[in-house]
């Protein structure tokens, strides 16, 4: 079997794959984005695998493929790069969230209109107890 | 529940059911003038209802956010129920309330922004040996640079600071590894705030084990050392020179600090 023939299934499987998600409304767009263009933009690299020679030719790459090996493993990096940047925001956001979650059950329960019992305690004689101790 | 009253204690707590009621009771007992705060991060046990049923205010956590984040919760709490006075106390018994005084009268003198209680200024008996003593002292000869006064117990978590810095710890308030101690300090420091320290001695803990191995002294040297070296090349969010020392905010609030505490004192 020819290299062309598994590349070019996997790069249009990949493609369909990423469109079926964007489809069900799984990817958000800023994500999705990314990934088309990238599925794009390898899709044609499948079919004709030496598409990319002359370019690693002239860039000092022995073979299109390392190219394409290479670009795909700094993209890799970026990547996931660009996902731990957003875990780091998502986890301030949702720091903020929790204190203000806190401060509001606070002043609910100062005021007098929030139970203030937590729902873990069974029994509350049992620390009236505890307390007086 | 804010009768007038100026000085809040905050007590990060995570599973200290058993020993915050007689922590509660002592600070209640010696100082009746302060409203304390039991900040409840996310624990499994009934801290909260504890906590409660002790006649403390308490702010609960959804879930764990560590001390830096529950310290940063005590600090909102205290600026938007208008404290002039913070003091971050240890939930597990550690710190004697019988040095809050000491603390609030360093603050009322007006030279200092944030008082730490340092455990190895003179009083007490408190030691450590080894790879986290050469940790520590290292901690302590950088940090007095940085702060430019003369600092020997750097991560010491008994600390009192006055509005200026609470509205300041309220906005910008490290949650990371030993944000609570070094980091806020450096960043403080690095805004112009004052640090100062006042000797304390420190009590054996009544709960919980203090971790102490070589190889762990080790990883928290090498730890120590990347929250310092990031602590100081961090830039510091622009809106916060709003709040530092030479603002207009800065000087208000100060000046109110300096009133209520004095009253504060002389009541006392």
């Amino acid at each position: 079997m020819q290299l062309s023939v598994l590349t070019s299934i996997t790069g249009v499987l990949v493609l369909g794959y990423i469109l079926e998600l964007l489809r069900r409304q799984q990817l958000r767009e800023k994500y999705a984005a990314i990934w088309l263009a990238i599925g794009l933009l390898v899709a044609p690299l499948g079919f004709v695998p030496n598409l990319l020679d002359p370019v690693a030719k002239s860039l000092g790459v022995a073979s299109g493929a390392s190219l394409v090996l290479f670009t795909g493993f700094v993209l890799v990096l970026l990547v996931s790069l660009h996902l731990s940047w957003e875990t780091s925001r998502l986890e301030a956001e949702t720091r903020i969230l929790a204190e203000d979650v806190a401060l509001i059950r606070a002043h609910l329960v100062q005021q007098g209109g929030y139970p203030s019992t937590s729902p873990r305690t069974e029994d509350s004689g049992a620390i009236e107890a505890q307390v007086k101790s | 529940m804010n009768d007038g009253r100026r000085v809040l204690i905050i007590l990060p707590a995570w599973n200290e059911e058993d020993g915050l009621p007689s922590v509660l009771r002592e600070i209640q007992a010696q100082l009746p003038y302060v409203d304390t705060l039991v900040v409840d991060d996310g624990s499994t046990d009934n801290t909260a209802a504890v906590a409660r049923a002790a006649g403390s205010a308490v702010a609960q956590l959804p879930f764990n956010l560590g001390v830096g984040g529950a310290m940063r919760l005590g600090y909102r709490y205290a600026q938007q129920h208008g404290y002039d006075v913070a003091i971050q106390v240890d939930a597990d018994g550690q710190h004697d309330p019988a040095y809050v005084p000491a603390l609030l009268e360093r603050l009322a003198t007006g030279d200092a922004d944030l008082v730490i209680g340092a455990r190895f200024a003179g009083d007490g008996d408190y030691q450590v040996r080894g790879p986290r003593k050469w940790a520590m002292s290292l901690l302590s000869v950088v940090l007095s640079r940085i702060t430019r006064t003369k600092l020997t117990d750097t991560t010491s978590g008994f600390r009192a600071c006055n509005r200026p810095l609470i509205e300041f710890f309220a906005r910008w308030y490290p949650v990371e590894y030993l944000g609570d101690t070094i980091e806020s300090m450096v960043g403080a420091a690095r805004s112009g705030f004052t640090v100062r320290q006042v000797p304390v001695a420190m009590r054996a803990r009544t709960t919980g084990r203090p971790s102490a191995s070589p190889l762990k002294a080790m990883v928290y040297l090498t730890r120590a050392g990347l929250v310092l070296l990031l602590a100081m090349i961090r830039r510091m969010p622009k809106e916060l020179k709003a709040f530092a020392p030479g603002s207009p905010s800065y000087d208000a609030s100060r000046r109110r600090t300096a009133e209520q505490l004095g009253r504060e004192l002389t009541k006392a």
